[in-house]
């Protein structure tokens, strides 16, 4: 069961005009693993990201998960499947509470919501379980609040509580940690271990040590292609990823 | 950061929302007790009028301030339901309930059938469409005087007896009427964006992608919450034809789309009552300042500039900042 591949992507290819941001790229990740996804600056990073989350539809290639074709599915659909992601700009509806935005997503299990007529006491009884996940993320006393009032951490704490409302099979991670402070950092990687437990997680993530200490297996991309792939020792001596990293001219915060 | 109890979150949160609903339960009460003093105190016609127009403000404010989609072209179904409404009570004999029910479910179609192609835009080319598709609407008026009368509009619409039974001829009898139908679609204003539907489509009008990256199909959400707004503006175009025996090339015209989105950014966008506030605003400020002519546009402009410039929130999104609760 450990050498399963839940998520597969084969000759996966996006041409913007007159420029391909991932070329080709055969990516496989195993069932319950963490897999981090990295790179230099405009690698095809975030494309690829988007293209596994049906925001971009590739000019080529293939995305299967839990052996379906997912290459023409729209995004709701694969939510829908389990394959969850959470978004660079922390993504929280900001008007609504902190409960509300967690009850959101646990809506999800009434299935659609089109009933107009039916007053919303009918989502009471899952106030309770959205406590709890409000409570996990350590934002119980902010209940209340619209998350437009949240700090930035907070916001990307809501986020994944709203994501793990939905009990997914995969979570697709973009950039969890960008913006954040040392402390927050810590809390989420916390989290995001904790949340790997039955589940897989695939992330692109900037921030190497976070990559290093949570990671079971990485891919380095590199324009728009796969550089090296393998455990974070073996790739961080990989003589092309340290070029790639030094010849893009960009340091990072180990 | 200071952590609190399971049970006293959740006690905190269930009082936090019965507080805020029992004070919009006041304040639907407040509003049903001025309903019955209204006749009183003021000429009923005009109370009707701004009923008409406070019922149509509500149906926009729910597109726009809770399905989060700006249309342009409100007037289509107001004024088409109108239209509708006035042929029907008046060249095919139908009560007035009957009337207005065909007026209302004639927008809902429209609604439906323009609803689908506009929701395929987002932001200023959904109001972009909706205008143009309005007006397809206009020019198809004017050019089909056989139905609409053209440039005359349908006059002398009969207002009929009530289930056959009810004349409604005299204002006061008449008033009863279209306070029950306001009430009524204020209540279900209330009950759409209170239930697990409105629920989403606020989700949609706060972050439409995440919405959507939670599984939510927001194209469907849109549309639905764009038929029912365009239903409600049917329903306020239909009554208001009853009210004035009217139905005219003024209600299926842009300015009259204009209008009501003035009525929502003055009342309050996004707020409950605001809508109605702002009806009562932009009508009496019509009716009063009438003898200055042309100049009640120039005012209303002002107006517009100074509620956008000074207070973006609209009069009663002011209050609710005071009172820290949303109204």
């Amino acid at each position: 069961m450990s050498e399963d591949i839940i998520l597969s992507t084969s000759g996966l290819t996006k041409e913007f005009a007159g420029f391909t941001a991932v070329n080709g790229v055969d990516l496989s990740v195993k069932r319950g693993t963490i897999h981090a996804l990295i790179g230099p600056n405009g690698a095809g990073k975030t494309t690829c990201f988007n293209l596994l989350t049906k925001f971009l539809a590739p000019t080529r290639g293939s995305i299967v998960y839990n052996g379906r074709d997912i290459t023409r599915q729209k995004p709701a659909e694969i939510a829908r499947l389990g394959l969850v992601r959470s978004f660079q700009i922390s993504a929280v509806f900001p008007q609504l509470s902190v409960m509300n935005n967690v009850r959101i997503a646990l809506q999800r299990k009434r299935g659609d919501s089109f009933d107009f007529w039916r007053s919303e006491d009918v989502l009471r009884s899952l106030d309770k379980e959205a406590l709890a996940l409000v409570e996990a993320v350590g934002l119980s006393s902010f209940a209340d609040l619209p998350a437009v009032e949240l700090s930035y951490g907070r916001k990307r704490a809501l986020e994944i509580a709203t994501t793990l409302a939905l009990d997914p099979e995969m979570l697709l991670l973009d950039e969890p940690m960008a913006g954040m402070g040392r402390e927050d950092i810590e809390r989420i990687a916390t989290l995001i271990r904790k949340v790997s437990k039955n589940r897989t997680i695939l992330m692109v993530e900037h921030n190497l040590s976070v990559v290093a200490s949570l990671s079971d297996r990485i891919t380095v991309l590199a324009r728009g292609q796969v550089l090296a792939e393998g455990d974070y020792v073996t790739v961080s001596k990989d003589p092309r990823v340290v070029e790639a990293y030094i010849g893009s001219g960009v340091g990072h915060g180990h | 950061m200071a952590e609190v109890l399971p049970a006293d979150g959740s006690v905190a949160h269930a009082a936090a929302e019965r507080s805020t609903a029992s004070l919009h339960r006041n304040v639907m009460i407040g509003i049903a007790i001025a309903l019955v003093i209204a006749p009183f105190v003021a000429y009923p016609v005009f109370v009707m009028k701004v009923l008409c127009f406070a019922l149509f403000a509500l149906a926009f404010n729910l597109l726009l301030g809770y399905g989060g989609l700006l249309s342009f072209g409100h007037a289509a179904y107001f004024g088409m339901a109108s239209y509708v409404c006035a042929y029907a009570a008046k060249h095919w004999g139908f009560n007035p309930e009957f009337a207005i029910l065909a007026g209302t479910c004639v927008a809902a179609l429209l609604g439906l059938v323009f609803g689908s192609l506009a929701i395929r835009r987002q932001g200023i080319y959904f109001a972009m469409i909706t205008l143009a598709l309005a007006q397809m609407v206009f020019f198809f008026s004017l050019q089909t005087p056989r139905f609409t009368g053209g440039e005359d509009g349908i006059q002398a619409v009969p207002r009929g007896k009530l289930f056959g039974m009810i004349n409604l001829a005299d204002d006061r009898t008449l008033y009863w009427v279209v306070a029950l139908i306001f009430m009524g679609g204020l209540l279900a204003f209330y009950r759409i964006i209170h239930s697990p539907f409105g629920q989403v489509c606020k989700a949609i009008r706060d972050n439409e992608p995440r919405a959507i990256s939670l599984g939510y199909r927001a194209n469907q959400y849109k549309l639905a919450v764009f038929v029912l707004s365009a239903t409600l503006a049917g329903l306020a175009g239909s009554t208001k034809a009853i009210v004035f025996q009217l139905a005219s090339l003024t209600d299926v015209h842009w300015s009259m789309s204009g209008e009501v989105v003035l009525m929502t950014l003055v009342g309050g966008l996004g707020t409950i009552f605001g809508p109605i506030v702002g009806a009562i605003v932009i009508v009496s400020m019509q009716n009063f300042l009438a003898t200055l002519g042309a100049w009640v546009t120039v005012i209303q402009g002002v107006i517009f500039v100074l509620c956008v410039l000074l207070f973006r929130e609209g009069i009663l999104g002011v209050i609710a900042k005071w009172i820290k609760k949303p109204l």
